[in-house]
């Protein structure tokens, strides 16, 4: 085993059941210490990505490798990895320190090492005190906490984590997405973790895989997929984005330029190889990219400037989100920060406004 | 080669759990059927097994219809097949009749009360079938508790005959199977959300229209199950029929009973038993299937 | 609203008065001097010294127990396994089949049933020269044949309503099937099996008729024994017997009622110290 072996990865797998395709040809690289997230909506495969992974299901086609090693074939109770289950999967019968030492005591390992073990972990995951309570008495951030010890007490070479935060409430959740990014800081094991929430996805990511179908659609790190979308699924799931669509005027190495029905002067955008001109197109801006203003604001080379009308606005405190309506009647959605105070806001409803972004801010995309 | 121990392990594993019961359900349950139905196309013989076989010496198939034939022509069997399904499809009604009521109170009891009263309705279940019925002889003899009181009561001036009549025989039918229609009624009523009625209620709702609207419409699978629950094992009944009935209470499980052990007419009664199984079963197993598997 | 309320209930104490009026007469006859039972002749434990001396129905009723007993026993361990199979593995080849039969004999006429075991017997002994006499073994496949799919039922309700995922979750840590199905499954579905134990126990206790069919001589389990008394007529001793096993099962239920009204109190109570820990 090399220093650049991956931990954990797959070629080619693929699971059906019935006609439904969960996972199709599917091949990842999981590296040591990092921590991999993987992204989707429901029913995209991901959980059934994971649970073979953990062994708990078996593949159609395609083989998994732990450190190397062929373990496809290897059943979960001999695998090196350890799964977080997204309802816990605490055994109600068993209290806190029985829980977390169930996986060490089928290693067979001597009383008292697995007694040294069970308290170290309860102790980093703050749980003292608490050891001879069962599941039931718990709160639901205990629960948690509890799940996460007994899955990485075995010391797994990777650990599975079934939206890891799902079942917490929103405060607790922002909480514990910092805990559980130090607690792999400090084990150094590797997680992979599958989420719906792009904001978890965000916060927690080394890498971010995108899945849709069956198939990842894209991966790289949050900023990467966040500020550079491969495709229009990725740019519209993760965080929100106005598309523009159009056809290629022109392509060059200084930006492409689409012309777009109903907006009167062409987009201009930064440049794209795989887009000649005359292919369809898609130029995809993100809320906050854009600037609002009464005035129309100084043109400048590589600035785009848009007129529309203010036809929604929704205040969330820190920032309010404005819908713009195009003359030719598209949406626009522009975010804000709220610098001043809202009883001062001056943009109001059919307000006419203008619209203005940097060309590079945009990404262009095949339509 | 710990790698295929592991997945063999899982496999044989699963192979035992399933395997084991179908096994058993094989031999014991269906290969008994297949035997019923060959043993109604023999002829009774006086002898041990007393039917001849469906192949002789010879080695030549020999199947008759006679017992078939007598099971349809008899007007006996007919009268106690219909009798069967009269007396179980009636005392399934009354049985709901009697039992909404009940499982509707029960539900509406708080805790731990609740509990109390449901234990109270399960109970004389877990307790002997047969004394059950016993105990209702002691009622309705001549010299029973009924006439005793009647009698002292001035009510009447001769006993009455309460035994020995259909009427003993729906009474201890209800008796016997009130607890099968009050358990899954109250199962139902117990997961209504209250929240409903009360909806309902605001909406403008008589309690009398709420309980029509609400809560008897969202009742219906308990009130299904139940029926279901009283009338299958009503059908097939033997017991009551034989102890509460007279002798002209007809009922197809008895006529089985009788035709096998007193007539010993094995075929005959094979014969009733695979008409009963595709008139009366057979339906009802369909009918639950069609229901969505839907299970006591 | 309150006089609807008072009509449900007065329905429902004529109910329960219907449920246990013949059971408290025929427990105060069985210690009833005199031979009729609407004439009281005074306090006496007559019918049960009687009913003690009586060596035919002491020995059914051990017989019957013994019976009931190994056929609870093995459905429990059969029908477990079933509604195991049925609920937790999914689609298996044959699922329809064990289904089906597991369904099966809950809405077959007892009588349907024990003509057809009889008539395997018999078959069987003509083909295998086994089982060689019929008796209790016969009786006691019969009866684990039946309970076998009361048992699956409810074990199969209860794996229903447990989280998938807990054994999962021992695998993932290193539990072997069949340790999983010792440290997570059983404990997890024990009221169930507990409560098929009991039931089939009860049934098996209190079957006449398909016992009637597949026994053969000399094994006289206690329902057939009363059944062929009470065929006769009312008879004292059997009052004294109804007593007795009312009593038994009226301590059984009253026990096992018990606890699950502490266990409901304690579940209350824990809600309550939960919500109030919440901020």
């Amino acid at each position: 085993m090399t220093a650049d072996t991956p931990v954990i990865s797959t070629r080619d797998l693929s699971k059906q059941f019935g006609d439904y395709v969960a996972v199709d040809h599917l091949s990842l690289d999981v590296r040591a210490g990092e921590i991999f997230v993987i992204l989707g909506g429901s029913g995209c495969g991901k959980t059934t990505l994971l649970r073979m992974l953990a062994g708990l299901e078996q593949p159609d086609t395609g083989r998994i490798f732990i450190d190397g090693r062929d373990v496809t074939d290897t059943p979960p109770y001999e695998r090196p990895v350890n799964m977080m289950f997204q309802s816990y999967a605490l055994f109600p019968h068993m209290s806190v320190s029985d829980n977390v030492a169930y996986g060490l005591r089928k290693e067979g390992l001597p009383r008292a090492t697995i007694r040294d073990r069970v308290r170290e972990m309860l102790g980093l995951v703050k749980l003292e005190g608490l050891e001879g309570r069962k599941p039931g008495q718990l709160s639901g951030g205990q629960r948690q906490r509890v799940a996460l010890a007994r899955a990485l007490v075995k010391r797994p070479r990777v650990l599975l984590l079934d939206e890891p935060l799902a079942a917490l409430d929103k405060k607790l959740r922002e909480h514990t997405q910092f805990e559980l990014s130090n607690l792999q800081d400090q084990l150094g094991v590797s997680f992979v973790v599958v989420t719906h929430d792009q904001e978890e996805a965000m916060t927690l990511a080394s890498r971010i895989a995108v899945m849709d179908q069956g198939r990842f659609v894209q991966v790289g790190s949050p900023q990467e997929v966040y500020e550079y979308p491969a495709t229009r699924f990725v740019a519209e799931f993760v965080g929100s984005t106005t598309l523009f669509a159009g056809i290629v005027r022109e392509s060059g190495p200084e930006g492409v330029v689409i012309v777009c029905e109903g907006i009167e002067s062409a987009l201009p955008g930064p440049p794209s190889a795989a887009l000649q001109a005359g292919a369809s197109a898609l130029i995809a801006v993100r809320p906050e990219k854009i600037q609002l203003s009464k005035e129309r604001p100084e043109a400048a080379a590589g600035r785009v400037i848009l007129q529309g009308i203010v036809q929604d606005l929704a205040y969330y405190g820190g920032r309010s989100v404005y819908r713009v309506r195009l003359p030719g009647g598209q949406m626009v959605s522009v975010s804000a920060q709220n610098r001043i105070r809202a009883a001062e806001r001056t943009l109001e409803w059919d307000e006419a406004v203008f619209l203005s972004w940097a060309r590079e801010s945009a990404v262009v995309l095949q339509g | 080669m710990s790698r295929s121990q592991g997945v063999n392990g899982q496999r044989l594993f699963r192979a035992v759990t399933s395997g084991l019961p179908t096994l058993w359900l094989c031999v014991f349950f269906l290969a008994p059927f297949a035997l019923v139905l060959k043993i109604s196309l023999a002829d009774p013989v006086i002898g041990q097994p007393p039917f001849t076989p469906l192949i002789d010496a010879t080695g030549s198939l020999h199947l008759t219809f006679d017992n078939y034939r007598l099971v349809f022509g008899d007007s006996l069997f007919l009268a106690s097949y219909l009798g069967s399904l009269r007396i179980a499809a009636l005392a399934s009604l009354i049985c709901l009749l009697v039992g909404y009521p009940m499982a509707y109170a029960i539900a509406r009891t708080p805790q731990p009360w609740r509990t109390l009263l449901l234990l109270l309705v399960m109970l004389p279940f877990w307790s002997s079938f047969l004394l059950r019925i016993y105990a209702w002889m002691g009622m309705l003899s001549t010299h029973g508790a009924f006439n005793t009181a009647l009698l002292t009561l001035g009510w009447i001036e001769r006993p009455l005959a309460l035994m020995y009549n259909d009427f003993a025989v729906y009474l201890g039918i209800v008796y016997t199977y009130l607890p099968f229609m009050v358990l899954p009624l109250y199962a139902v009523l117990e997961k209504q959300d209250p929240d409903l009625r009360e909806a309902a209620e605001d909406l403008g709702a008589t309690p009398w229209r709420v309980f029509m609207d609400i809560t008897l419409p969202l009742s219906l699978p308990g009130i299904i199950a139940g029926l279901m629950l009283v009338f299958i094992p009503a059908v097939g009944e033997y017991v009551i029929p034989t102890l509460l009935g007279g002798l002209d209470t007809r009922m197809i499980g008895r006529a089985l009973f009788d035709e096998f052990f007193v007539n010993r007419d094995w075929p005959l009664a094979s014969a009733v038993a695979t008409v009963l199984l595709l008139v009366v079963v057979l339906p009802v197993m369909i009918f639950q299937r069609g229901r969505g598997g839907a299970h006591p | 609203m309150k006089g609807r309320g008072l009509a449900v209930y007065t329905w429902l104490a004529l109910g329960y008065l219907f449920f246990y009026l013949p059971i408290i007469l025929l427990v105060a006859n069985s210690f009833n001097a005199s031979r009729i039972g609407s004439h009281w002749g005074g306090f006496s434990l007559h019918w049960y010294r009687q009913l003690f001396a009586d060596e035919q129905i002491l020995h059914s009723a051990w017989l019957s127990v013994q019976i009931a007993f190994f056929s609870a026993c093995g459905a429990t361990v059969l029908g477990g396994f079933a509604g195991l199979a049925l609920g937790r593995m999914g689609k298996f080849r044959g699922r329809t089949a064990l289904a089906g039969m597991v369904a099966a004999p809950l809405v077959m006429p007892e009588v349907i049933t024990g003509l057809s075991l009889l008539l395997l017997f018999v078959s069987m002994r003509a083909v295998f020269g086994w089982p060689h006499a019929r008796g209790a073994l016969t009786i006691t496949i019969a009866h684990i044949t039946f309970c076998l799919a009361y048992v699956a039922v409810v074990v199969q309700s209860r794996v229903a309503t447990m989280d998938a995922s807990l054994e999962e979750a021992a695998m993932d840590l290193g539990g072997r099937p069949f340790r999983v199905l010792l440290d997570i499954t059983i404990p997890g579905i024990a009221p169930a099996l507990l409560s098929g134990w009991l039931l089939s126990f009860t049934l098996s206790l209190d079957d006449l008729v398909i016992s009637s069919f597949v026994s053969g001589p000399g094994a006289n389990t206690l329902p057939m024994l009363i059944f062929s008394k009470v065929k006769l007529g009312i008879t004292p001793d059997i009052n004294a017997l109804a007593a007795l096993i009312i009593g038994v099962v009226t301590l059984g239920v009253s026990v096992a009622g018990g606890w699950m009204f502490a266990q409901q109190r304690q579940a209350l109570v824990l809600q309550r110290q939960q919500r109030t820990e919440r901020p």
